[in-house]
C-alpha cells in the first residue's frame, strides 16, 4: 500500500464534481484510491461516502493506493490532484 | 380555443402543449417478491436505462452549454454506480423481499438524509441529487416517461408558483415558457425569466386548470396573453410575432461591438449586473462595457461559514482579470433582509426590510467588513475595481467606512502586498434619506449607483414581494420615485461625480430617453438587456425632447 498526504486547494472542497473527476481518474487503475480524513474514510469507488467525508479547502487528507499498479498508480494519481487544483 | 389575461413578466412568444409541473411525489408501495434475484435484475435493468438517459443528456448539455452542464448529468451517472448505493439496493431486496421500487425509494431517502445532515450548504443541497437520481429509477420501474427523456419534448411549463430553486433546477432546454396562477413582477423566479430570456406571463389565476395538461398553447410574455388550443388566425397572428422576434434578436446581434452612444453623440457607459461569476459569460458575450453591480453576496449564501479572505481575493481576481481594462463594481455584502445566511446569526426581525442588513452589519462587524476590503483591494490590482456600498442612510456611514477603508489600504502598504491606487468608491442610492442629503454625501464619494428596487420600495412603503394585489399600489414608474431619480443625479453632477443607475428599471427601455435626459452616466442591466437597451440608447436623440421630458417630472 502506497500512502501519501494532499491539502485540498480547491474554494469548493470535495463536492460533486471533483469527486467525480477523482473517480473516473482512480478507475483507470487496478488499485483502490481511499481518502483518510480524520477518522473517516472512503473509497473513490464510493462517490457519495466521498463526499460525505465534508473535505474542504484547507483540509490534509492522506491518500491511500493498494494495489497491484499501486506503484504506478500513487504517483499518477498524487500528480493528478496537483496538476489539476483539487 | 380558450382565451386568458395575466400579466406578462418576461417578453417573447412561446408556443408548445402545456406541461403541469408537479411537487408531490408518487406514492411508493411495498410488496414482497417471490424471487428476489428475478427482482435484483429489474433494477439493474432500470440502473442501466437511466445511465443512458442521463448520458443522452450529458451529451445534450455538452452540445448546447458546454462541459460544466454536462458534468452534472456525469455526477448522476456516477452516484447511480455508487457501491454503497447499489448495495444499500440491492441488500434490501434480497434480505426482505420487497419490490425494488420500495428499495430504491428508501436508499434514496437514506442517502438523502446523510447528506442533509451536513453542516455544509452545498452538500445539502446534494441531497437533491441523491432523490433525483432514485426517482429517475422509481419512474423507469414504474414504467413511466421520464420527465429528463428525451421523448417528453419541450413544453410551456404551468404550475401554481415556482420557488426559485425549482426555476433552477428544471431543465431548461425544455422549457419554452412558464405560466403561473399566482407569483409576482420582480419575484426571483420572474426575474430568472427574463436573465435566461425564457417567455412568461404570471397571474392566470384558477382559470389555470390542470385539465389544461398535455393541449396546445400560445403565450406572449409581453401582453400577458395565453391562448389555449389556439384557432388559425390567433395561431399565425402570434407566429408571425414570433418571428419577428427572432428577426429582432437577430438585428440586436449585430450591435455587438457597437458604441453606446446617441445620434446626437451623447455617450453612456452600458454596463451588466451580475450575481455570480457563473453569468460572466453572458455580460461578456452580450457586450457589456463593465459590470455595474457585482452582488458579492454569492460568496456568502454558497457558504457554510464565512468566506476567507483568500477565496474571496480568488472569486474577484477573477472576474476582474476577465474583464480585462473593463471597470468592475462590486458591491459589498448585501445581506439580510430576504437574503438569510444562517452562520451570520441575525436575530430575528419583525420588519426586516428596516433592520440588520448591509453596511449596518458590515459597520457592526467590522472584522467581517475589512475582511472582504482586504480581499477587494488585493484584487484591485488585477483590472479596473470599483467598490460600492449598499443602503447608505447617513454622512457619517460613509465616512466610517473611508476610515475602514483607509485603515486596510495601510495594512496593506504595510505588508508589502500591492493593491490599485485608483479604485473608486462609491455608494447605492436605495434609500430616501440618501437622495434627500445626496448633496452631502456626493462631497464624499467617487460615484452615485441608484438601486431602483429599494429606493422604491422605501419611498412608496410597498413590499416588492408582498401580499397580491399590492402591484398597483408599487407603480415602479410613480413620479416620487423618477423625481428622487432626477435629484440624485442632479446632486452627483453638481459635485463633479458620476452617477448611473443598477436596478431593475435600468433595463426599461421605456425609461431610457427620460434617463439620458436626467444625464446618466451609467446605466447596467441585466446582461440580456445590454443589446436591446444599446439598440435605444443609439436610436435616441437627446436634445430633441429633453425639456419636455424634464417638464413631465414637475
Amino acid at each position: 500500500m502506497k500512502t501519501f498526504t494532499y491539502t485540498i486547494q480547491d474554494p469548493v472542497g470535495m463536492h460533486a464534481r471533483p469527486a467525480g473527476k477523482l473517480a473516473k481518474e482512480a478507475a483507470q487503475y487496478q488499485s483502490v484510491v481511499t481518502l483518510l480524513k480524520g477518522e473517516k474514510k472512503a473509497d473513490t469507488r464510493r462517490l457519495m461516502a466521498l463526499m460525505g467525508l465534508g473535505i474542504k479547502q484547507g483540509d490534509t487528507v492522506t491518500v491511500q493506493v493498494e494495489g497491484p499498479d499501486e506503484d504506478t498508480a500513487a504517483p499518477a494519481v498524487e500528480e493528478y490532484l496537483s496538476a489539476n487544483k483539487f | 380555443m380558450i382565451a386568458m389575461q395575466g400579466t406578462g413578466v418576461s417578453a417573447g412568444v412561446a408556443s408548445g402543449p402545456i406541461r403541469f409541473y408537479r411537487r408531490e411525489r408518487a406514492e411508493v408501495r411495498r410488496w414482497t417478491v417471490e424471487d428476489p434475484q428475478a427482482e435484483v435484475r429489474r433494477y439493474q435493468d432500470a440502473a442501466a436505462a437511466a445511465q443512458e438517459q442521463l448520458g443522452a443528456l450529458a451529451d445534450k448539455a455538452r452540445a448546447e452549454a458546454g462541459d460544466d452542464a454536462a458534468c452534472l448529468f456525469e455526477t448522476h451517472q456516477m452516484m447511480l454506480e455508487d457501491l454503497d448505493y447499489v448495495a444499500a439496493i440491492t441488500d434490501m431486496i434480497e434480505g426482505e423481499s420487497v419490490n425494488a421500487d420500495y428499495a430504491v425509494h428508501q436508499a434514496g431517502q437514506q442517502f438523502a438524509e446523510m447528506f442533509s445532515a451536513m453542516d455544509d450548504e452545498y452538500m445539502r443541497a446534494r441531497s437533491a441529487d441523491v432523490l433525483d437520481i432514485s426517482s429517475r429509477l422509481e419512474r423507469i420501474l414504474r414504467g413511466e416517461e421520464s420527465l429528463g427523456n428525451s421523448d417528453s419534448g419541450p413544453a410551456i411549463i404551468a404550475a401554481e408558483d415556482l420557488s426559485p430553486s425549482e426555476t433552477v433546477q428544471m431543465d431548461k432546454s425544455r422549457i419554452l415558457g412558464f405560466l403561473l396562477a399566482g407569483g409576482h413582477r420582480n419575484s426571483h423566479t420572474a426575474i430568472l425569466a427574463r436573465t435566461l430570456g425564457i417567455p412568461a406571463v404570471i397571474q392566470l389565476g384558477e382559470e389555470l386548470k390542470p385539465e389544461l395538461e398535455g393541449r396546445t398553447a400560445i403565450l406572449d410574455g409581453q401582453t400577458g396573453q395565453l391562448v389555449v388550443d389556439p384557432d388559425e388566425a390567433t395561431r399565425s397572428y402570434l407566429e408571425d410575432k414570433q418571428g419577428k422576434e427572432r428577426e429582432a434578436r437577430r438585428k440586436l446581434e449585430e450591435l455587438k461591438g457597437q458604441p453606446d452612444v446617441t445620434q446626437d453623440g451623447k455617450s453612456v457607459r452600458l454596463y451588466a449586473n451580475i450575481s455570480s461569476p457563473a453569468i460572466l459569460d453572458a455580460v461578456i458575450s452580450n457586450d457589456a462595457r463593465g459590470i455595474g453591480l457585482f452582488r458579492s453576496e454569492f460568496l456568502y449564501l454558497e457558504n457554510s461559514d464565512y468566506p476567507t479572505e483568500e477565496q474571496q481575493f480568488e472569486a474577484y481576481k477573477t472576474v476582474l482579470q476577465r474583464m480585462g481594462t473593463r471597470q468592475v463594481v462590486i458591491r459589498t455584502l448585501d445581506i439580510g433582509a430576504d437574503k438569510k445566511v444562517d452562520y451570520f446569526h441575525l436575530p430575528h426581525e419583525e420588519n426586516s426590510a428596516l433592520g440588520m442588513r448591509a453596511i449596518r452589519i458590515c459597520l457592526s462587524r467590522p472584522e467581517v467588513f475589512k475582511t472582504q476590503l482586504r480581499a477587494l483591494y488585493r484584487a484591485s490590482a488585477f483590472g479596473n475595481l470599483a467598490i460600492m456600498f449598499p443602503m447608505i442612510a447617513s454622512v457619517w456611514e460613509i465616512q466610517e467606512i473611508k476610515r475602514i477603508c483607509a485603515a486596510v489600504r495601510k495594512e496593506l502598504e504595510r505588508e508589502k502586498i500591492p493593491f490599485s491606487e485608483s479604485v473608486e468608491l462609491g455608494i447605492m442610492v436605495e434609500t430616501p434619506a440618501a437622495v434627500i442629503i445626496a448633496d452631502k454625501l456626493a462631497k464624499e464619494v467617487d460615484f452615485f449607483s441608484i438601486g431602483t428596487n429599494d429606493l422604491t420600495q422605501y419611498t412608496l412603503a410597498v413590499d416588492r414581494e408582498g401580499a397580491p394585489g399590492l402591484e398597483r399600489f408599487s407603480d415602479t414608474h410613480h413620479l416620487a420615485v423618477l423625481r428622487l431619480i432626477k435629484m440624485t443625479m442632479d446632486a452627483a453632477h453638481e459635485a463633479g461625480i458620476w452617477a448611473g443607475i443598477c436596478g431593475e428599471l435600468a433595463s426599461d427601455t421605456s425609461l431610457t430617453e427620460l434617463f439620458l435626459a436626467m444625464g446618466a452616466d451609467e446605466l447596467s442591466v441585466s446582461a440580456r438587456s445590454v443589446l436591446p437597451v444599446r439598440s435605444v440608447i443609439r436610436s435616441l436623440n437627446t436634445n430633441r425632447n429633453r425639456e419636455k421630458l424634464l417638464k413631465s417630472l414637475e
